[in-house]
């Protein structure tokens, strides 16, 4: 008794009070109508939400976590990139 | 009366949500049984508000008004006290009616009566995602297979006859003083709304024939005596009970 | 209890087929605590594993929705009514979170419920009882979820990121359920002489399965010690099932009721219990429990009765996109 697939979905929501939006999982629907819809009931019942996006799963490309250090290692030893390396004298105030 | 307007929508509410709590884990997929069981509590607490408002006026509780009134007394559309069938008969039955619903909460948000005004308020925000969901699957399923097309023209066959009753007119006195909405003037857009949703479809509207109707004075169909036996027996069996 | 069943098969052999430096910085990761996430190398008994408790867990949320929907037509009151809808709702949103975690391994959710209606899949063995009364709904909530809280709780910090975040969701749903069952129970509790009864009987007859919930006891159990050496499994089958009894004997005294164990008695701090039918466990787990067969056939119905519909909307999805 084997079923054809559903297409998946990933969900990301924007929160109330929030800035930017969230992956909170992923569903199953035919199409994009019916992915949001089903979005909105699955993931917004306690009020979770003002914004929704959906994406088709495929569409999402994902750094390879095995390239993880070569990515994202060289950056942790660029510290001129963030404000606290820099030295500012306290009587400059807030800058 | 204010009361049995009051009654009027509760019983369309309670019983149509009753019907689609019948679903809970039987739905063809899981994410719509989600939609049905949200579309089931959007309409109970509806019913609740709209009781909660009769008993304030005319006694009792919401309890009372849905667990200990008889058939006769309930007001509701032979239409929601239908049975569910397949999806495709609850999901037309689910379009009639939030067709009809969206249109009349918005209508009455404008009501003298400061009570109605704000249920129907959160009330016309729900119809109109009840309206939107279940038109989708109206156009989903006449627009695919055949099989879907053969159900769904069946449940349009079946329910057409349970139409009609939406729009008989209401109260007149309620009507002039702008508590409540008349019924009548609805019937226009309504059709539209069918008609639009029916030619995305790729469905006919039927011809009008006779309609059913007696539901609004109590003269219900056999089905409604089956749903109050399982509503109420609780009730019924352990009398003067807290639950 | 989602591991229930899980059988194990040997696993010496598959791991010395595998990387064993990848195995060991795999290790490392999870033994401080780092997060596996779905495209992280992993070891394939880990993702073998997991895959089964998060998609039984799954299939136990689905399932569950039968006994407590059950009542949903007959709930005594609308309040109750409401409440028990949402709640059910809840347990299928669970289900659907979960299987979507579950995926993330690499398993589409059609082969996960193909498993389940085929019967090759298992669920928690509690979903196996009937629930004849209303009472049986104020004890499902007050005592099989809080069995599940007792359980959920640690799985918030499981090794495997999607299923942790699930269970952070879940767990945040979850309160309200238990509170939910506990206050019907009450409300019987301080009722007529027959709703009394109603609550002693349910206790009397969900008491014991419920116990069985956490699994067979530490002695009996094979396959734990890869489970916690990966951070799956952070208490014992037998630690859990005892804070279960310590938090729930005290409840059951604030509702007068009594728990059908005449061996119960309170010794070094703890509750302790009597002796444990394992023989209805096994068979219950094995498929003769009252309710399995129906449980699985209503699922089957759905399934097959819902197929002409899956049918139209992807049908549907393929017309529009020939026609943009």
């Amino acid at each position: 008794m084997s079923t054809p697939a559903t297409p998946l979905w990933e969900v990301f929501i924007r929160s109330r009070n929030g800035l930017a939006h969230k992956h909170v999982g992923s569903l199953h629907a035919a199409d994009s109508t019916l992915a949001l819809q089903a979005a909105r009931d699955l993931y917004t019942r306690r009020g979770e939400g003002l914004s929704l996006w959906i994406v088709p799963s495929h569409a999402i490309i994902a750094s390879d976590p095995a390239d993880k250090d070569m990515m994202f290692e060289p950056t942790a030893s660029k510290i001129y990139r963030h404000p606290t390396f820099y030295e500012v004298p306290d009587e400059v105030g807030h800058m | 009366m204010l009361i049995d307007y009051l009654l009027r929508r509760a019983d369309d509410a309670l019983i149509l949500g009753h019907r689609l709590s019948e679903w809970t884990g039987h739905a063809p997929m899981m994410e719509e049984d989600m939609a049905l069981a949200n579309m089931a509590l959007d309409l109970i607490g509806q019913a609740r508000s709209l009781y909660a408002y009769a008993a304030e006026i005319g006694g009792g509780s919401e309890d009372s008004l849905a667990y200990l009134r008889r058939e006769g007394a309930y007001k509701n559309l032979l239409l929601v006290e239908q049975p569910n069938g397949d999806f495709a008969m609850t999901i037309l039955r689910q379009f009639f009616y939030s067709a009809f619903a969206d249109p009349f909460w918005r209508a009455s948000m404008p009501s003298t009566d400061a009570t109605l005004a704000a249920v129907a308020a959160k009330a016309e925000k729900e119809m109109a995602y009840h309206l939107r969901h279940s038109a989708e699957w109206v156009v989903r399923l006449g627009d695919s297979t055949p099989e879907a097309r053969r159900r769904i023209e069946a449940a349009i066959t079946k329910l057409w006859p349970y139409t009609g009753e939406m729009f008989e007119a209401d109260e007149a006195g309620l009507v002039e003083s702008k508590i409540a909405v008349d019924p009548a003037l609805l019937a226009a857009d309504w059709r539209d709304t069918v008609a639009q949703v029916f030619a995305r479809a790729t469905l006919s509207v039927p011809r009008d024939g006779w309609m059913q109707t007696g539901g609004r004075h109590g003269r219900h169909s056999e089905h409604l005596g089956h749903i109050l036996s399982e509503l109420q027996y609780m009730q019924r069996t352990f009398p003067g009970a807290t639950w | 209890m989602y591991t229930q069943a899980l059988n194990s098969a040997p696993e010496g052999q598959e791991r010395n087929l595998e990387d064993a430096v990848a195995a060991a910085r795999f290790q490392a990761r999870v033994d401080s605590e780092e997060r596996i996430e779905p495209n992280d190398w992993m070891p394939a008994a880990y993702r073998r594993t997991l895959t089964r408790q998060i998609s039984q867990h799954a299939h136990s949320e689905i399932v569950g929705m039968l006994p407590e929907g059950n009542w949903i037509t007959r709930a005594p009151s609308l309040r109750r009514k409401a409440a028990l809808l949402a709640k059910v709702q809840d347990e299928c949103g669970h289900g659907l979170y979960l299987y979507a975690a579950a995926e993330t391994l690499g398993t589409s959710r059609e082969q996960l419920i193909d498993q389940l209606l085929s019967g090759k899949a298992k669920y928690s063995s509690i979903f196996n009882y009937p629930t004849p009364t209303w009472a049986d709904i104020g004890a499902i909530g007050w005592l099989v979820d809080g069995a599940a809280i007792m359980n959920q709780i640690p799985l918030c910090r499981c090794s495997y990121g999607p299923y942790a975040r699930a269970m952070i969701r879940v767990c945040k749903e979850e309160s309200f359920h238990q509170r939910q069952g506990f206050e019907i129970m009450l409300t019987l509790s301080r009722g007529n002489e027959d709703q009394k009864a109603m609550a002693q009987d349910a206790l009397n007859r969900w008491w014991w399965p419920c116990l069985m919930m956490f699994g067979p006891p530490d002695t009996a159990s094979q396959h734990s010690d890869t489970s916690t050496l990966w951070k799956i499994k952070r208490f014992s089958n037998d630690e859990l099932r005892q804070k279960f009894v310590d938090a729930t004997v005290p409840q059951a005294q604030v509702l007068g009721l009594t728990p059908p164990d005449p061996d119960l008695k309170f010794e070094d701090g703890h509750w302790r219990y009597g002796a444990i039918d394992w023989d209805e466990f096994r068979r219950v787990i094995a498929g003769d429990g009252p309710c399995n067969a129906e449980r699985l056939a209503a699922r089957r119905k759905a399934h097959e009765d819902g197929a002409w519909v899956r049918e139209a909307a992807a049908t549907y999805a393929v017309k529009q996109r020939a026609a943009a």
